[in-house]
């Protein structure tokens, strides 16, 4: 019987966790304090499941003097079993597939069905419906585990197929410091510029089903990302106030207001083959963001971002984007299921790019201003249902001595005047899944201001354990 | 000019230590649900701050992680979490944010209630989410349960006595005083309830399962068809059935919930629709652990036309 009730105490501690990992390297000596620390819990654990397991045995005399005669009934045998059945499932449980060290594993898809009223139309986001008929948006599979008590990694690998063809790559693996000193945290790896508010959201955390014109226009189809390192502090105010300096490679795709890809064009700009050479040939960001509550049910989030970095239409050519960013949510204290909910989102991005001179094409040095904004409302006004609206403007000056045989249709639509406005519905049949019915009424300066309608119908699914999203 | 260093150098080092270090000796305890946050401040007295990040009236399990919350966490000397994936959704990537490695798992600042009860519903077979948003470990609203109460009341002194051996006396105290007063308001409350043991009733979620089975009562079915899944009409159907089958007249739900579907229950077969709170807070008459049985067990009483005795 003894023998039995240790067995147990001993497994539920090991299932609790209170095993202490630390033991197995070379400890110094805050170490050993904090095994010392830990020892001292299990001990305690040890005593307590002691006395949890003398309490069993004397239950429901000591604990409920006027327990219910149902409970008398129960034997201290049958509570045993019952503890050694909870221990079981947990360690079964606890688990998962192989073993408790595996990453979380998840994978989210989503895709559309897409109408346009022009078969060129003005969607060029990676993830956005591009085509008429049927669009694979984006199948993201996520791991994030432990790597050990320093770090935690997120690994975001991602699928799109355009007309048939799949590609595969490599979104993002960084890793986030678990212990550094000093409210410091490290982020390093290959990651999205926290730049703003969307740029580091994925797909299924967007509220509408494409990217907003302005990140496109300056950041890319795919959004600003690259390997890098990122240092952030968590300033000691009463309030939440966090600074963030960057530094990242700003080359590829990817990085389309950097050093983008050699023998593209920027409004008649050929890039050239710029690699990093120099400290000074990186991707710099600071960022500062904060939030309050100014009633319990009303909490705001505010950042300010500036990116400065080299661009590759001269030698020594460089680019400034600057943004401000807010969120302001409203949920009451009794929401169920997070519903109802306001939620209003607006960034604003400036972006001053020092251009050429293209001394092949002839054309003079300039420089290319662009900004813009996007600002959307969102209610989710019934527990599974949430209905949006949100409005895009764009504007650019410079780049106009290029002859326009040397712009592209593709470059032409990425400057000038345009502004969009998008109502959508979505239904979530559960936090797992979303339908959401999205209408786009698109004018653009490039195609002399006439209206461009889209209608998409999104689908997405989400399995397994998808880790938590930051607010 | 050295001595004008010097003095800089004193007044940022004494900035930083009092930022490092302050002198404040009270624990400062985070809690992720009033009722957690309860039965803390039972234990630490007035040697523990201790402060709730989801309201009394929330839906614990989409509680939005607000950025104030990193801020609060990253002050703190303790977490206290009910795990069992109650606060899956929302709570680790506050941790994460919060660099504060004395509420990482493992740590004694890490108490997770979850490790110390005994979980009702855990699931035996084979489970997928077509079963709803089912809980792989068992039901997590088990401080419903006073002697659940009891045992996490149990384990945070235990934690806070590692934290502060100074004032583990003081800790081990309150927890006794706690401990014995749930004893006596439970040989209370159950007498009070003995005339409701074996009643037949129907929940919206499965919130009240450990309070039903602690007091006799016996929960046949729920609104929703699934955990966490909206009533449907065919289910809503097969329920009107079971009730009046089995005679069910009481529908037990958090004030909270759309109120639609059970008062078209109610109407269809004649049961009342009862509503009391699932957490410290989730009315204004719950404010502490021991006042949140008071008021449920006043609420049902009241109801079943029942006097106090």
């Amino acid at each position: 019987m003894h023998t039995r009730i240790y067995a147990c105490a001993v497994l539920f501690v090991l299932v609790s966790g209170g095993w202490p990992q630390t033991a197995f390297a070379a400890p110094t000596g805050t170490e050993i304090e904090d095994l010392k620390k830990q020892m001292a819990v299990m001990e305690e654990q040890l005593r307590f499941l002691r006395r949890k397991v003398e309490q069993l045995e004397t239950q429901p005399s000591s604990a409920a003097p006027e327990a219910p005669t149902e409970n008398k009934g129960i034997k201290t045998e049958q509570r045993l079993k019952d503890l050694e059945l909870q221990v079981g499932q947990q360690k079964a449980a606890s688990r998962g597939l192989l073993s408790p060290f595996n990453p979380k594993i998840s994978v989210n898809g989503i895709f559309s069905a897409a109408m346009f009223s022009d078969k060129d139309n003005l969607n060029f986001g990676d993830h956005d419906p591009q085509v008429q008929g049927f669009n694979v948006q984006n199948v993201e599979l996520h791991l994030q585990g432990t790597v050990d008590p320093y770090f935690q990694v997120d690994t975001n690998i991602v699928t799109t197929v355009k007309k048939g063809d799949t590609t595969i790559e490599l979104e993002e693996m960084y890793g986030t410091s678990l212990a550094l000193p000093a409210n410091l945290q490290l982020v390093a790896g290959q990651y999205f510029t926290r730049f703003g508010r969307q740029n580091r959201q994925h797909p299924h955390q967007w509220d509408f089903a494409d990217q907003p014109v302005i990140l496109n226009r300056l950041f890319g189809k795919d959004g600003l990302r690259g390997p890098g390192m990122q240092l952030s502090w968590l300033a000691p105010t009463p309030f939440y106030l966090e600074f963030i300096a960057n530094a990242q490679q700003a080359q590829g795709e990817i990085a389309t207001s950097f050093l983008s890809k050699p023998g593209e064009t920027i409004r008649g700009y050929s890039l050239l083959d710029r690699p990093v050479q120099k400290i000074g040939d990186l991707l710099y960001m600071p960022r500062v963001v904060t939030s309050f509550e100014p009633t319990e049910e009303l909490t705001v989030a505010m950042g300010g971002s500036t990116l400065f970095g080299p661009n590759a239409s001269g030698p020594n050519n460089t680019t400034i984007i600057y943004g401000g960013d807010l969120y302001v949510k409203w949920k009451p204290v009794d929401h169920v299921k997070g519903f109802p909910f306001v939620a209003w989102q607006t960034e604003y991005l400036f972006r001053d790019y020092e251009a050429g001179p293209d001394n092949a094409n002839g054309i003079p040095a300039d420089r290319l201003k662009d900004f813009g904004l996007y600002s959307q409302l969102v209610y989710g006004f019934y527990e599974r249902w949430a209905a949006g609206v949100r409005i895009d403007y764009v504007n650019s000056s410079g780049g106009g001595a290029a002859v326009p045989f040397l712009i592209s249709q593709a470059q032409r639509d990425l400057a000038g005047e345009r502004w969009r406005l998008s109502p959508n519905l979505t239904f979530y049949p559960s936090e797992f899944s979303k339908f959401r019915l999205q209408y786009n009424l698109d004018f653009a300066e490039s195609r002399r201001r006439e209206a461009v309608h889209g209608v998409f119908l999104q689908v997405e699914f989400n399995i397994g354990e998808h880790a938590a999203h930051t607010f | 000019m050295e001595n004008r260093m010097l003095l800089l150098t004193v007044l940022a080092g004494g900035f930083f230590m009092a930022w490092a270090y302050p002198s404040d000796a009270k624990l400062n305890v985070i809690a992720s649900t009033p009722d957690l946050a309860a039965i803390a401040r039972e234990v630490g007295g007035d040697r523990a701050d201790v402060t709730s990040l989801a309201k009394g009236t929330e839906d614990p399990h989409f509680v939005d992680p607000k950025p104030s919350f990193i801020r609060i966490l990253n002050q703190a000397d303790a977490l206290i979490e009910g795990g069992a994936d109650l606060e899956v959704g929302w709570l680790p990537p506050l941790v994460l944010n919060a660099r504060n490695p004395k509420i990482h798992l493992g740590q004694p600042g890490r108490i997770v209630a979850a490790e110390v009860v005994r979980l009702l519903e855990v699931p035996t077979g084979q489970i997928d989410r077509s079963m709803g948003d089912v809980h792989p470990f068992g039901n997590p609203h088990f401080t419903l349960d006073p002697l659940n109460g009891k045992l996490i009341a149990e384990r945070i002194k235990e934690r806070l006595c590692v934290l502060s051996a100074a004032d583990c006396p003081f800790f081990t105290t309150n927890a006794k005083q706690v401990e014995d007063k749930i004893d006596s308001r439970l040989a209370l409350w159950q007498k009070q309830m003995a005339p409701l043991r074996g009643t037949k009733v129907v929940t919206y979620h499965r919130s009240y399962s450990y309070l039903a089975e602690r007091f006799g009562l016996q929960v046949l079915n729920t609104i929703e068809p699934k955990p966490g899944i909206p009533p449907s009409a065919s289910h809503a159907r097969d329920l009107i059935t079971q009730m009046k089958a089995e005679g069910v007249k009481l529908i037990l739900m958090e004030p909270n919930r759309e109120r639609k579907t059970p008062a078209f229950l109610a109407q269809q077969t004649g049961a009342r629709v009862v509503m009391i709170p699932s957490m410290v807070g989730g009315s204004k008459e719950a404010g502490d652990y021991l006042a949140l049985f008071d008021h449920i067990v006043k609420t049902l009483l009241m109801d079943a036309g029942q006097q106090l005795p």
